[in-house]
């Protein structure tokens, strides 16, 4: 997947985890949850989503890691490489 | 001051059926004999029949609440809300510290562990894929926690599980909880979200309880000789409960006044109904409210049509009230299917109007009456025009031998 691809990505499952929030408009170099309301319960959404649709598992250590968009491609893309 | 005697009213309704998503719509379908039961797609099972409701889940709650949440929360949400409304009650002027949420359920968790485990199963039982959304969805707690946490409703909150009495439980332990000085306001009722487990289905039909009909809307048939079991339905009803003394400082218009109540057990049988116990119950409730067999007007019949069922409770009618001959009986289950831990709840306030438009609405689908359920002034097919309505006793009794009923007085000052 390209970097584009995988934000398109994430963009796609925060809209869907949390549907009522507009997430076209966010900064992807500041923290995702300062942004939108997107909570803890949420935020566990997210990794089994990308558990589920890409079989990548993401390790507590490293969630601080997903908290921009910019972080979370940075973060991905080598898992991602080859999906 | 706990008191015994501390006369408590209804003065909101809020409620969703498989006829009607407000007591309007609701008694409009009763008095026209609309049915809301319907074919229903389950799984594993396919087809079945099911009384489905249709009410705006987005009316009170978020998409990301609803997709959060059960369907039994969207259920007491929406009639939370739409109760409160109804009251006249404007949430942010009152305390909520002092409103308590006591909500009826048959069973509570099955469609989310069913849920669950099928999507386990689509990724071959490997539980890093069990969501950690699985407890705070099957607390028991959980359709009156998602209300509270939703309205955000300070005051205590919890569900009664009491199978298919639990509606009734729901409204007497508000009751209760506003005679103790507990709470100053009560949302009480019960609601179900049963339709959406295939077990309960798939349970009742190897029982031989699940009825089928060609005609989803002629399925339900309590009484008649041709019943052959229960349509399982979902739907919920609350109530907003005060003392007489808070509802009557503030105006609020009065649907009625909770005169008498009574729980007892059959301590018999996992399934059977024991109508010895029922009508013990019955006198019970009867004896509280202070009056006789003959004054109660309308019985509203917690008849589920099923073989053994119907027949014990007419044999209860009967013991109880063989002799008053002004007392009718009417059946809303032929209507909506059994909303489970909605329906004491809903059959209740289905009956409610009945104080003031002057008809009792018949049971439908009684076709040939069974001569073992023979009950005199029995509604049927078209709705009794009647002088006056005082007292609406209504039966709601389940599984393990849980009977309730609740006596409902027209409200005068």
């Amino acid at each position: 997947m390209t970097q584009e691809e995988i934000k398109a990505s994430i963009l796609d499952i925060i809209s869907e985890i949390v549907p009522d929030e507009d997430t076209s408009q966010l900064d992807p170099d500041l923290r995702i949850r300062d942004q939108i309301n997107l909570d803890s319960m949420d935020f566990l959404d997210i990794i089994m989503e990308l558990r589920k649709r890409y079989k990548v598992e993401v390790p507590e250590e490293d969630y601080p890691k997903l908290a921009t968009l910019n972080s979370c491609v940075a973060y991905l893309e080598p898992l991602l490489k080859d999906k | 001051m706990p008191n015994n005697q501390t006369r408590v009213v209804i003065t909101g309704i809020g409620l969703t059926a498989p006829n009607g998503n407000s007591l309007e719509e609701f008694r409009q379908s009763l008095l026209t004999g609309r049915s809301g039961v319907q074919k229903f797609e389950t799984r594993y099972m396919g087809e079945v029949l099911a009384g489905v409701c249709n009410f705006d889940v987005l009316k009170y709650q978020k998409r990301k609440e609803v997709r959060r949440g059960t369907r039994a929360g969207s259920v007491a949400i929406y009639c939370g809300w739409e109760a409160v409304r109804d009251a006249g009650l404007d949430l942010g002027r009152i305390d909520k510290s002092r409103v308590g949420i006591y909500l009826g359920i048959t069973e509570h968790g099955n469609v989310e562990t069913e849920n669950e485990i099928y999507n386990l199963q689509q990724f071959g039982y490997d539980l890093r894929y069990w969501t950690h959304h699985h407890n705070p969805r099957t607390v028991a707690n959980n359709p009156a926690g998602e209300l509270s946490v939703n309205m955000g409703i300070s005051g205590p909150h919890y569900t009664l599980g009491a199978a298919c009495a639990a509606g009734n439980c729901g409204l007497i332990q508000g009751v209760q909880m506003l005679r103790l000085g507990e709470v100053d306001l009560a949302l009480a009722g019960g609601v179900s979200e049963s339709i959406h487990t295939f077990g309960i289905f798939a349970s009742f039909k190897s029982q031989g309880a699940l009825a089928s009909h060609e005609d989803p809307t002629k399925a339900c048939r309590p009484f008649d000789r041709d019943r052959n079991g229960i349509v399982v339905s979902e739907g919920g009803c609350i109530f907003t409960l005060e003392r007489l003394e808070d509802a009557l400082s503030r105006g609020a218009r009065i649907y009625g006044e909770i005169v008498g109540y009574a729980i007892n057990s059959d301590a018999l049988d996992f399934v059977l109904p024991s109508g010895e116990r029922q009508a013990e119950c019955m006198e019970l409730a009867l004896e509280r409210a202070h009056i006789a067999p003959h004054e109660i007007d309308l019985i509203s019949s917690h008849a589920t049509a099923t073989q053994i069922g119907d027949i014990e409770e007419a044999k209860a009618i009967r013991r109880v009230f063989g002799q008053s001959s002004k007392t009718y009986i009417n059946n809303t289950k032929s209507y909506i299917g059994h909303t489970m831990g909605a329906a004491g709840a809903l059959e209740l306030a289905g009956n409610l109007p009945s104080f003031w438009d002057f008809l009792i609405h018949p049971t439908i689908n009684l076709e040939n009456l069974d001569p073992e359920c023979s009950l005199n002034n029995l509604v049927v097919t078209k709705p009794q025009p009647v002088e006056r309505i005082d007292y609406i006793l209504n039966n709601s009794f389940g599984m393990l031998g849980i009977n309730s009923v609740v006596i409902v007085k027209r409200f005068e000052t």
